[in-house]
């Protein structure tokens, strides 16, 4: 099973078309990345989905960067 | 049979609420006609059997009571089961509690409001996630004529009705990048059990509104159901298309 970040951050670049190396902890995903609102509720459908978890309305708000959404699933699998 | 090359749905899955009344139950037989596998819902099950057992295959029955606020995403949950996905969403489940409005109770209000306008949201919410997934999607909202030009004794119906549209147009703009349209068929007057408890005075009255002189057929409004369900009309979104014999041209 690969790292937990590296899962995350090929799901970001296949989501959202971006170039691997922008794709850094710090990187906020509308700000840095180019995500609308959409594609975040939809990165958070694609997480759920390879980690077998749930990520609640309320978590969902506070995964803002690539750091967030890893250590979140860190805390949750 | 011969294949038809337009409006194909072969493949396609259709959940079809409020199949168990006469505009429903065109519709599901418009849809699963042209291909598609349906899952027929409402609330009385007996009607939704033998409507199933008439087309035979490729055809489910999930019965619900979208009076319950909880029953909107169980619905979806057993149509997916039942036909793997839900590819089209046709909303036509609807209620009547008319009443004139300064005789109107807040339980008439809210029960029309309920089923005719929240459920839609539930529903839609819920049949949305695989939609996006899939980037494929359909959402038909029947509302109805009244819900553009309002009618006296249903301020709770049209309310919903028009609430419809708002709430089809704004989720049209949130989900047209992902392949998913949302849009709305309002009838007018359609030859129903319910328009059949009229009589030949009240009847007379309204054919004197209708440019076209007649009532319309079930079958009309499915026929404009199946254009918007089907991949030709995947550039139509956020549109009403009203099927009313020119009663109202808005």
């Amino acid at each position: 099973m690969s790292d937990i970040a590296d899962r995350v951050k090929k799901i970001v670049v296949e989501h959202l078309g971006v170039e691997e190396d922008k794709v850094v902890e710090s990187a906020s995903f509308i700000d840095d990345l180019g995500a609308d609102s959409l594609d975040t509720v939809e990165l958070v459908m694609a997480f759920e989905e390879e980690f077998g978890i749930e990520i609640p309305d309320d978590a969902a708000e506070t995964i803002q960067t690539v750091g967030d959404a890893v250590t979140f699933i860190k805390g949750a699998v | 049979m011969k294949e038809t090359a337009m409006f194909d749905l072969t493949g396609k899955t259709a959940l079809v609420t409020g199949a168990s009344g006469g505009i429903g139950r065109a519709i599901a037989e418009a849809l699963h006609a042209a291909g598609a596998t349906v899952a027929l819902s409402g609330t009385r099950e007996a009607p939704l059997r033998e409507l199933a057992a008439r087309l035979g295959e490729r055809a489910h029955v999930v019965p619900a009571n979208l009076s319950e606020p909880e029953a909107a995403a169980g619905l979806i949950k057993d149509a997916a089961g039942a036909m793997g996905s839900v590819d089209i969403l046709v909303n036509n489940a609807g209620i009547t509690r008319d009443n004139l409005f300064m005789r109107m109770s807040d339980e008439e209000w809210a029960q029309v409001l309920e089923v005719n306008l929240s459920s839609v949201f539930r529903l839609s919410r819920a049949a949305l996630r695989p939609m996006m997934k899939a980037r494929w999607g359909r959402i038909v909202n029947i509302t109805s004529v009244v819900g553009a030009t309002g009618n006296p004794g249903q301020g709770n119906y049209a309310a919903a009705k028009a609430g419809l549209m708002g709430m089809s147009k704004s989720l049209a703009h949130e989900v047209a990048s992902r392949g998913i349209t949302v849009n709305c068929v309002a009838p007018g007057f359609i030859e129903t059990a319910m328009t059949d408890k009229l009589n030949d005075d009240q009847k007379g009255k309204i054919l004197g509104q209708i440019p076209a002189g007649r009532m319309g057929a079930p079958s009309e409004i499915a026929a404009a159901v199946l254009y918007l369900a089907s991949p030709e009309a995947g550039y139509v979104t956020g549109a009403t298309l009203h099927v009313n014999g020119g009663m109202a041209m808005v």
